[in-house]
């Protein structure tokens, strides 16, 4: 995994709550076998007409877009479906941030696993932040991971929550496959200990 | 201290756990399905590394696979390689795969319970948010993304976290025309699309003893509508008659110390929830959604609600955008609404009582020649014993279309899907914009009410059709 450490960025504002992984990448593209190829797919059915051209008024068809790397979205981001095509497909992108009043708790998991950080605020600096970039479509807005901050512009910083343990494997972009096989230990004993008498070969 | 039925299953799985780190919690069975595990069996030969137990996952093709005459070769060349490639992985790392050739092949929620996979105080996962279907049964059962596919394949163990407990209690007698997908489209109507991130649901009361399994599941099964990533119920008689002489069920004396098991596993008496919402079931009517999310639901009597009597800008901006979509007034009914197509199916309500349902609705009647009814049974099990009963032959008679096993239109992957503009209204979980098809628009609701619209053509209150 690639580390997470800071990231200084124009955001992209998307306004709606409940944005299921259905629109951040739809189905029909989860017939790959790959996790590559994704990003042009991104949001495919807010983003092209029927003739698949770019629709001009779709956020990330806009010039604000191009190098952005924050999302800013709405409540409940990435509800729905467990697939992790949609970090994919968002990181694909270049997005290497979001940030909403709340995520929807697989969503966050695959995100936090393919480096993608769900940066949580308070919903009135959520309302501040979406005024902010109403105003100027160009302000930068700074994520520091190891101080959990997030700084706007003018100078206020507000603090993020995550946990330490997910912060230290984005901070040295630690695979949480690895760590796990280190228990190799106690997962032998836990079997040994514990027969639940599953046994799908039968 | 007494202890919820949510945190004995978590208790009894906790491997390991390092201070500041997440739980190491070990998984007792990992349902596969072709859609969610390429990548992460590619993980696996990239870091050279096995399947730990094999005798723990189980492998199905369910969502690319086309519900037509199965003697044929899927048509699709994308969607033929991902069924493949699944053949491919589990001969390769030995776990068992009923693709699409078996005569066990169906939804993997589906056929996990039917076969007696699915047990109560296990930990399930799969890489699909439907899983908490499992729940039902008692079981600790959630979605994953690829990566902790990967994870379970390679370790048979997860980093988690303990997550909230919410109690979700339903009491007081359904009426007649109300079933289990109504108990659980109110739920979601009143806890909002993310009321229940963070928590898992446990599901008790009067309405949900009084449920069969088939009914059981439908509830839990759309407990990630509400963002709870679980969903669960007491084991009881109902859990134990259903798991009884299954394939997969323990046999004999073990089946009395299975039993034994289980029975302590229920909630104590006095244990605390972190959260708690009531629902009387006694007073629910059929219930249908209006929007795009699985929370926009209402009565089947209700008018479409206002976004402008919502304070939150930004939500009455997204019930204004689903209310655009799907082409609707706020203030006017629902119900008389003409429809194009009636999907009855999913792993919520693609089993044998489903059908029945159904049927006891079009049985001696005519699907409205402009509907297009597509009736998919959840697995080749449901389709025998539905035409074992002779649904299959109400259906056909009545002109609807009846299918091959498989998650169908309830995602779209396989062919099945509505074309821009169509309304359905389909028994799935997800009214999601495009999730039947691009441009598509869903009214998500229950199979009688599923089968009143293919009759009428137009939504129906399903009480209306004795």
């Amino acid at each position: 995994m690639k580390p997470f450490t800071k990231l200084a960025s124009r955001m992209v504002p998307l306004p709606i709550d409940n944005v299921d992984t259905d629109q951040i990448i739809p189905a029909r593209f989860l017939k790959t076998i790959s996790k590559e190829g994704l990003g042009d797919q991104l949001f495919n059915d807010w983003r092209y007409d029927a003739q698949g051209l770019p629709k001009p008024d779709f956020v990330l068809n806009q010039q604000r877009a191009k190098g952005a790397e924050i999302l800013l979205a709405g409540d409940n981001f990435g509800c729905g479906s467990s697939r992790e095509h949609a970090p994919w497909a968002l990181t694909q992108f270049g997005f290497r941030a979001a940030i909403s009043t709340s995520f929807a708790d697989i969503f966050r998991q695959n995100a936090l696993k393919n480096s993608l950080l769900p940066v949580v605020v308070p919903r009135e600096v959520h309302a501040d932040l979406f005024a902010l970039v109403e105003r100027d479509a160009g302000a930068i807005v700074s994520i520091d991971l190891e101080s959990q901050k997030l700084s706007l512009p003018g100078g206020r910083t507000v603090e993020f929550p995550i946990d330490a343990f997910s912060k230290h494997c984005l901070l040295n972009g630690i695979d949480e496959l690895g760590y796990i096989q280190h228990a190799e230990a106690a997962i032998a004993a836990y079997e040994t200990a514990n027969d639940a008498g599953v046994n799908t070969l039968a | 201290m007494p202890k919820t039925i949510i945190e004995k299953v978590w208790d009894a799985h906790v491997v390991s756990q390092q201070p500041g780190a997440p739980a190491l919690l070990y998984i007792d069975l990992h349902l596969v399905h072709e859609v969610t595990s390429p990548q992460a069996f590619e993980g696996l030969r990239q870091r050279g590394l096995k399947v730990r137990r094999p005798d723990h996952t189980f492998a199905t093709a369910d969502h690319s696979v086309p519900t037509t005459d199965r003697s044929l070769p899927i048509a699709d060349p994308i969607a033929a390689k991902q069924v493949a490639q699944l053949e491919i992985n589990c001969r390769e790392f030995g776990i068992p795969c009923h693709s699409i050739a078996s005569d066990r092949q169906g939804i993997v929620h589906v056929i996990g319970p039917e076969l007696g996979l699915t047990r109560p105080g296990l930990t399930i996962v799969c890489g699909d948010s439907h899983t908490a279907t499992h729940g039902a049964f008692g079981a600790l059962a959630f979605g994953v993304g690829t990566s902790e596919v990967e994870h379970v394949l390679a370790t048979e163990c997860l980093l988690q976290r303990p997550s909230k407990t919410f109690q979700v209690k339903v009491d007081g007698a359904l009426q007649r025309g109300v079933s289990a997908k109504d108990i659980i489209l109110a739920l979601i109507a009143r806890t909002g699309a993310g009321g229940g991130t963070g928590c898992v649901f446990e599901y008790c009361g009067s309405a949900i003893r009084a449920l069969t399994m088939d009914e059981r599941m439908t509830v839990c099964n759309m407990s990630i509508e509400a963002g709870a990533r679980a969903g669960m119920m007491a084991p009881d008689d109902t859990t134990f008659e259903y798991l009884c002489g299954r394939p997969f069920a323990p046999k004999g004396e073990e089946w009395d110390r299975a039993v034994a098991r289980w029975k302590p596993l229920p909630t104590d008496e006095g244990a605390a929830y972190d959260k708690q919402v009531s629902i009387d079931a006694s007073a629910l009517e059929p219930m249908i959604t209006f929007g795009t999310s699985p929370g926009m639901g209402i009565p089947i009597t209700a008018p479409v609600p206002d976004p402008a009597a919502l304070a939150d800008p930004i939500e009455r901006d997204s019930v204004r955008k689903a209310l655009a979509y799907m082409g609707l007034e706020a203030g006017k009914p629902l119900t008389g609404q003409p429809i194009d197509v009636v999907f009855i199916g999913s792993c919520t309500n693609g089993r044998i009582s489903d059908f029945r349902s159904a049927a006891s609705i079009l049985k001696g009647r005519k699907v409205n020649p402009r509907v297009r009814t597509l009736i998919v049974p959840g697995s080749h099990d449901v389709k025998r014993q539905a035409e074992a009963e002779g649904l299959d032959r109400i259906f056909r008679e009545a002109g609807a279309e009846w299918r091959e096993p498989g998650c169908s239109m309830c995602i779209a992957m396989n062919g099945d899907q509505l074309s821009p503009g169509q309304y359905s209204v389909s028994t799935s979980n997800r009214n999601f914009e495009g999730r039947q098809g691009k441009g598509g628009r869903t009214f998500l609701a229950s199979p009688l009410t599923a089968a009143a619209a293919a009759v009428t053509g137009v939504v129906t209150d399903p009480r209306s059709l004795a």
